[in-house]
């Protein structure tokens, strides 16, 4: 009846996992009974859980994706805590403990913080940038979010129900298959990820299709914000990169479920292949994630230095470029396997090419400062932080990419330092940047100033306090991965490393202490203009937070910087433009088909992970039949009558001419 | 283990890339940090003697300098890489007169077999060798892969089952060095470092004609014994009885070992489970 789920499936006798997840499970009871008490769930239900609205969804990602980075960060000081304890001793973590948290955290930090971090940033944002009312694909964006949160929540589950793979975040065979991994924590990875990549490859094929066919008047390509060409590259990576992902994965699930030989070691099986496949979709993955990073410095760093982007053509030049080589340099991460000179050779010079249109990035912002008004508030203070943090990560990263170099340092503590340099220093960075900078748009109040400063410092600090630590441990021949060691000069480095961890940890209590004294305070931090920062590009053009329709009417858009060049005419006037004609406008009408679509996926990955066919069939049935039901809908957009959008629409404008006027007095 | 204290020409020459590569990015890296923090320190907002530029986004002969800074950078490093992938290429026999010394490698679950086929001994977890005299590695894996790693003679390379991949390396003087896997191999791959001792060449000749008066024998046979999982395993010599015992692991003769994983939950009922307990 249940397959191979049985009682034994419950770790009760390993404490660690049984209080995390009970005080999971009681966080979200308590939530989830708040809630109904205070009679939320309607409203949860029509206005997130069913919204067809980008907004709403990006909101939802990036919830999601901060949520996840709690249970990241908590793997992340379990180890650190345990590599600190465990020289000549076993520490407090069994190896078969510890390999599932090093998995876990390589897994859920890419996948479900970083990607939905992004993916929500460029889901909020962009429309707004363009200048447009919604996505392409507004329904399909809602089964993409909630697909990507099936994923998560299934890795969640493995915490107490079973558990998670023990083979590192990339499943390397044979090590991943049957023979050597007889337990579910690999099948909860494969379909976790199989479905959460269907998600994201949503995602990208909407927000390709959004930034190519849906701009507003004017918005030529090369009008475009850079976040918005940043988007444009990243998402033609996903729609490129993730079937290879997702065929690849699928390939091992046929391994362990149909005893295929792919990668086994019998059976004619080459798990080479597994090796250039799974690094073909994972390195231009790490661009998936950096470029919308880069589009979000782009931005801060030319608003708070009060001066258009210098050298824009460059950087969308850049950003293709980037976009272009990092399918050409996969072979980089295993230079180590034995390929002949010629080919390491080639691909680690294609990989150091790669930082030539970085290096011009970094040039192009330090001379958009130039000559600039630098106001040094936190979204600026992230992208500084980021400049120069990320410039060290480029650093070890080229020196890596010369193969002599790989041969002692691949799979170091080196390499570990190297990527979480550009990946806290460039992607989270840019995520924290971005968050700050737009939250005051998606809730209308800034978010308090003096706390988020000090989880910049914290952050900051601590990451080189947790990190450089680990470049030395590299040099000193520390591998990754190491449950315990009886080195003695690795010790100190180690537990240096664990203070750094600590103070990461102060950043993020410092980071929910500022949404919880934002929310509270939000009559003082209110953002009554819609454009708080003296923004340039269209997003604050509209109100904060923005109508369901974004625009009341859509923008024309003549230049670069639209929104610069609108209020510097209406400044130059001392007035706005006349009050435009509103008309009816139509919106994608709320669809539950995402969230429900998602529940028989999560029944139905959950039950191919345990074998129990039967639920495996209800739940494909139950997609497939909530596809069709959708499929068959009769009405699929709302109307917001004239009326009601010139009434949101004139508090608003009369807003902005309050300011105007008193601006024009002075 | 310092890989910036190397013991042989591999690990010599790996140092010198890494110094130069990284001086050669430090030449610019250094100043546009410094960069950084004086732009954004002299264009603050509240300093009236900056002077302003408000609409000024290009520059075209900034635009080709910071183009060319970094591809003149990227040139001069991939000479470097270049040369250093084809100098120092794993496979490529080392210089020298001398005749080099062969060792086989198996990784296993989860300890090291090393065979010396023309000595006719093998030892577990314990790896000698001549100090001054070029060694030509052959490794592969009899399970899981794993990567061969004695930081201080430099290169690493993995092991992988059905397939040989080959290491050159010297060690320069005597000594006592450590060696490990650097690829994560499961339950019992924090205990998989072995002790290299670097011994002078006739020292090397006599430990051989001790060992080869071992008690042990390495054939089929005991090799099955060996293949069990099991962490943690004692250094141990043996008599080779069997010079082809590589070659069949090599081509899977001998069948890759089960797995063994502690503490498996769910386990497939198709599987076949060793446990190391």
């Amino acid at each position: 009846m249940l397959g191979k789920l049985t009682w034994d499936a419950i770790p009760f006798d390993q404490p660690i996992p049984m209080i995390a997840s009970g005080v999971v499970a009681l966080a979200i009871l308590a939530i989830l009974g708040w809630v109904v008490i205070k009679g939320y769930l309607p409203y949860l239900w029509r206005e997130w859980i069913t919204s067809v609205d980008h907004k709403r969804i990006g909101v939802m990602y990036t919830l999601l994706a901060m949520v996840m980075l709690l249970r990241g960060f908590a793997d992340a000081i379990m180890m650190r805590l345990q590599q600190s304890l465990a020289f000549h001793s076993p520490g407090f973590l069994p190896p078969e403990h510890y390999n599932q948290i090093f998995s876990a955290h390589g897994t859920i930090m890419i996948f479900f913080v970083a990607m939905p971090f992004m993916i929500g940033l460029m889901n909020f944002i962009v429309p707004l940038q363009l200048g447009v009312r919604d996505v392409a694909f507004p329904t399909l964006n809602s089964v993409g979010f909630w697909l990507t949160a099936t994923g998560a929540l299934l890795i969640n589950i493995s915490l107490i129900v079973g558990e998670f793979a023990r083979t590192g975040w990339l499943p390397y065979p044979p090590l991943s298959e049957l023979a050597y991994s007889p337990g579910v924590g690999v099948d909860y990875y494969l379909w976790s990820l199989e479905i959460s990549g269907v998600g994201t490859l949503v995602a990208g094929i909407n927000l390709v299709t959004t930034v190519l066919k849906i701009r507003t008047r004017g918005m030529s390509y090369l009008r475009m914000p850079m976040f918005c060409w940043t988007t444009l590259a990243t998402n033609l990576l996903i729609v490129a990169a993730f079937p290879i992902l997702t065929a690849t994965l699928a390939m091992l699930l046929l391994d362990r479920y149909l005893g295929f030989h792919f990668f086994t070691n019998e059976g004619g099986g080459n798990v080479m292949m597994f090796m250039n496949l799974i690094w073909a979709w994972g390195h231009p993955e790490v661009y998936i994630l950096v470029l919308p990073a880069f589009g979000i410095f782009s931005e801060v760093i030319s608003t708070f230095s009060g001066k258009p982007l210098f050298g824009y053509r460059s950087m969308v030049a850049a950003t293709m470029a980037i976009c272009i080589l990092s399918f050409m340099v996969w072979l980089h991460h295993f230079f180590t396997m034995g390929a002949g000179a010629d080919v390491n050779a080639i691909f680690g010079i294609a990989t150091m090419i790669i930082a030539v249109p970085t290096g011009v990035k970094v040039f192009n912002w330090l001379f958009t400062m130039y000559g600039g008004k630098v106001r040094f508030q936190t979204p600026l203070l992230w992208s500084i932080g980021f400049m120069v943090t990320f410039i060290i990560g480029g650093v070890t990263g080229v020196l890596m990419a010369v193969p002599p170099v790989a041969f002692v340092l691949h799979n170091s503590l080196f390499l570990v330092a190297h990527f979480h340099n550009v990946i806290i220093g460039g992607v989270l960075f840019g995520a924290f940047a971005g968050y700050t900078y737009w939250f005051p748009k998606a809730f209308g109040f800034k978010l308090h100033e003096g706390l988020g400063r000090a989880a910049f410092w914290c952050w900051l600090v601590g990451f080189y306090v947790a990190f450089m630590p680990l470049y030395v441990l590299g040099l000193l021949g520390m591998t990754r991965r190491m449950q315990h060691y009886d080195v003695p000069q690795w010790h100190p480095w180690l537990i240096v490393a664990a203070c750094g961890a600590v103070l990461i940890m102060c950043g993020i209590a410092f980071q929910i202490a500022q949404l919880v004294v934002s929310v509270r305070q939000r009559a003082q931090l209110r953002d009554e203009t819609g454009d708080p920062w003296d923004g340039r590009s269209l997003e604050w053009a509209t109100a904060s937070p923005p109508p369901a329709f974004n625009f009341a009417v859509l923008p024309r858009v003549s230049g670069e910087d639209a929104y610069w060049k609108f209020k510097h005419r209406a400044t130059g006037q001392s007035r706005l433009d006349e009050e435009p004609a509103y008309r009816n406008i139509e919106i994608p009408r709320n669809s539950a088909t995402g969230f429900v679509c998602a529940f028989f996926a999560t029944m139905m990955g959950f039950a191919l992970v345990w074998h129990i066919w039967w639920m495996v069939a209800a739940g494909a049935i139950g997609a497939f039949a909530t596809f069709i039901v959708f499929a068959w809908r009769d009405h699929d957009e709302d109307v917001i009558p004239a009326l009601e959008v010139a009434r949101i629409d004139r508090s608003n404008w009369a807003q902005r001419s309050a300011i105007l006027g008193k601006e024009a007095a002075e | 283990m310092n890989i910036l204290d190397p013991q042989g020409p591999i690990g010599a020459a790996e140092k010198t890339i890494l110094i130069d590569s990284l001086a050669i990015m430090l030449a610019i890296v250094v100043p546009t940090i410094i960069a950084i923090f004086a732009f954004a320190f002299w264009f603050r907002a509240s300093n009236t003697r900056a002077f302003h530029w408000p609409n000024w986004e290009y520059s075209g002969r900034i635009e080709l300098v910071v183009w060319a800074i970094p591809a003149l950078t990227v040139i001069l490093l991939s000479g470097v890489a270049w040369i250093g992938a084809h100098q120092l290429d794993p496979a490529k026999p080392i210089e020298g007169s001398d005749k080099p010394l062969t060792i086989q490698v198996v990784s296993l679950d989860w300890k090291w077999l090393f065979i010396y086929p023309d000595q006719k001994i093998a030892t577990i977890n314990a790896l000698t060798v001549p100090a001054g005299v070029p060694l030509r590695f052959e490794l592969t894996s009899a399970s899981v892969m794993n990567a061969f790693f004695i930081p201080q003679f430099g290169s690493m390379i993995y092991t992988m089952n059905g397939m040989t991949s080959r290491l050159n390396l010297r060690a320069d003087t005597p000594g006592m060095f450590q060696g490990l896997s650097a690829h994560f191999s499961g339950d019992g791959f924090s205990d998989m470092h072995f002790d290299v001792r670097a011994v002078p060449p006739e020292q090397f000749s006599k430990w051989v004609d001790d060992t080869s008066r071992a008690v042990k024998s390495l054939d089929e046979a005991s090799y099955g014994e060996i293949a069990k999982p099991s962490t943690k395993s004692e250094p141990a010599v043996y008599r080779l009885t069997d010079p082809d015992l590589f070659n069949a692991i090599v081509t899977q003769k001998l069948p890759p070992s089960l797995g063994a994983q502690s503490g498996v939950k769910g386990a497939s009922p198709t599987a076949r489970v060793a446990d190391a307990r």
